[in-house]
């Protein structure tokens, strides 16, 4: 009966230790409040993607990577509930942003994209999850695909906003040009990957090891810290890319939008 | 009630199974998981409850086929927000590992854990009574291993990140032990009928 004794105190630890721990702890008092945000402004993005601006007087603040819970209630007290990446980096502004894709026949989506307007007023909660989040403190290796882009920008914002030196790369992959999220705001530590059509002169085609390979090779002291972010397919064909190019497994993040 | 301006939402037609908060996911099967997609193979697949147990027993892929076959048909929610209905899953009802090891009287919660070391926590009360499964096909077919195959954890009156993929062992406790997203700020028993999304819900 050892065995069964050295349990029944200290605490379990399985036989292979969780690749990936968590990150940070979360406020579980602001992960469990409503608060009422205020649509203050929206932004085209895309001809799919918008961005809408809040003001959130009581916000406790997030780290880039975390994500809230929105819902929106009808008269009849029916209730939709999402859960929404954070595309803003944290600041004291008292306001947070979400970027968010025109899904069809998405009744939260379209809301937001055919009746939304500023002075609306909608239900959050959070920041939640402290899985995906950085603090701006690793090297960071950044994977998106379509509105996969919207916690890692968070990211890249938060870099440049601080003017932290730690390394980060973005590798973002869109259909198209025309489809790339942010694609103004994006710099030098950014490569995207075009899937469907580019311009004349630019490759087109999936994210592939030669992508990967020259971010690997610069990767700095201790390695990088990858984030994975997009659809399912997405982050199953990325995360096996980095995995074979030599990325540790305990070392990859990876955020599915379902 | 804070109404949203111009909000309708989807046509309300009657979804008695539907926990609040939840919507139909139709005929989607979002996958949803923080790490990489493992390659345990049948061959390399192992299932071991230990712990708080009279004798802790450990099971391989065949040894877990000769024991007698049981089914799920039913509902599942996860706490991203869709619920899947009527989903057939295909295995041995965690009653038959338990009772071939036999739980002590102090055992009250388990942790779940996966051969990528993902753990969940649950009371042992969710484990029994012909609530849980170990199961290794969904809709007939070999469980996908973006789904946890070749066998997961399924205790679908929980929310589904309850319902361990890549299933490695349970671990019997007289205490209970937070698992990986219930340290992240999840729910420690994730009821969806009562909405355990988040610590203190």
């Amino acid at each position: 009966m050892t065995e069964t004794a050295a349990h029944t105190t200290g605490s379990f630890t399985p036989p292979t230790r969780f690749a990936v721990p968590g990150r940070i702890e979360v406020d579980g008092a602001a992960a469990g409040t409503w608060q009422t945000a205020t649509l203050t402004e929206i932004r085209r993005e895309t001809h799919r993607a918008s961005t809408f601006r809040f003001a959130v007087p009581g916000w406790a603040g997030h780290l880039p990577g975390q994500h809230l819970m929105l819902r929106l209630t009808a008269e009849d007290g029916y209730v939709a509930q999402r859960h929404y990446s954070l595309a803003s980096a944290p600041d004291d502004s008292g306001h947070i942003e979400l970027t968010l894709d025109h899904v069809e026949d998405g009744e939260v989506s379209g809301w937001f994209h055919t009746v939304a307007r500023p002075g609306d007023r909608i239900e959050v909660r959070g920041p939640l999850s402290g899985f995906f989040a950085w603090p701006g403190d690793r090297p960071a290796l950044l994977l998106g695909a379509g509105s996969g882009v919207v916690p890692l920008m968070s990211m890249v914002r938060h870099h440049r906003a601080l003017g932290l030196t730690v390394p980060l790369r973005l590798l973002v992959s869109a259909r198209t040009p025309g489809e790339l999220i942010y694609a103004r705001e994006l710099g030098t530590e950014t490569t995207p990957v075009f899937t469907r059509g580019a311009p004349a002169g630019t490759p087109v085609g999936r994210m592939t090891t030669a992508h990967l390979a020259p971010l690997l090779a610069e990767a700095p002291a201790g390695g990088w810290e990858a984030y994975v972010c997009g659809s399912n397919s997405f982050a199953e064909h990325a995360s096996r890319l980095l995995v074979a190019a030599g990325q540790p497994v305990d070392r990859i993040r990876i955020e599915r939008f379902g | 009630m804070n109404t949203t301006r111009g909000f309708t939402g989807r046509p309300r037609a009657a979804r008695p199974g539907l926990p609040p908060g939840q919507y139909d996911a139709g005929d989607d099967w979002p996958v949803l998981s923080a790490e990489v997609t493992p390659d345990v193979s049948p061959a390399d697949w192992t299932f071991r409850v230990s712990g708080l147990v009279a004798e802790p027993r450990t099971w391989d892929w065949a040894g877990a086929h000769r024991l007698p076959a049981s089914a799920y048909s039913g509902d599942i929610h996860c706490v991203t927000g869709w619920s899947k209905f009527g989903v057939r899953f295909g295995g041995v009802s965690l009653d038959t590992f338990l009772e071939a090891a036999r739980p002590l009287p102090s055992a009250t919660h388990a942790v779940a854990y996966s051969h990528t070391g993902y753990t969940a926590n649950l009371p042992l009360a969710d484990l029994t009574g012909g609530r849980a499964w170990i199961v290794r096909e969904y809709d007939g077919q070999p469980l996908a291993p973006e789904h946890g195959g070749p066998a997961r954890l399924v205790v679908p009156h929980l929310y589904f990140w309850k319902s361990v993929k890549w299933i490695a062992g349970l671990e019997l406790l007289d205490h209970d032990e937070p698992g990986f997203w219930e340290q992240n700020g999840y729910h420690a028993r994730g009821n969806p009928w009562e909405e355990q999304r988040y610590s203190g819900d």
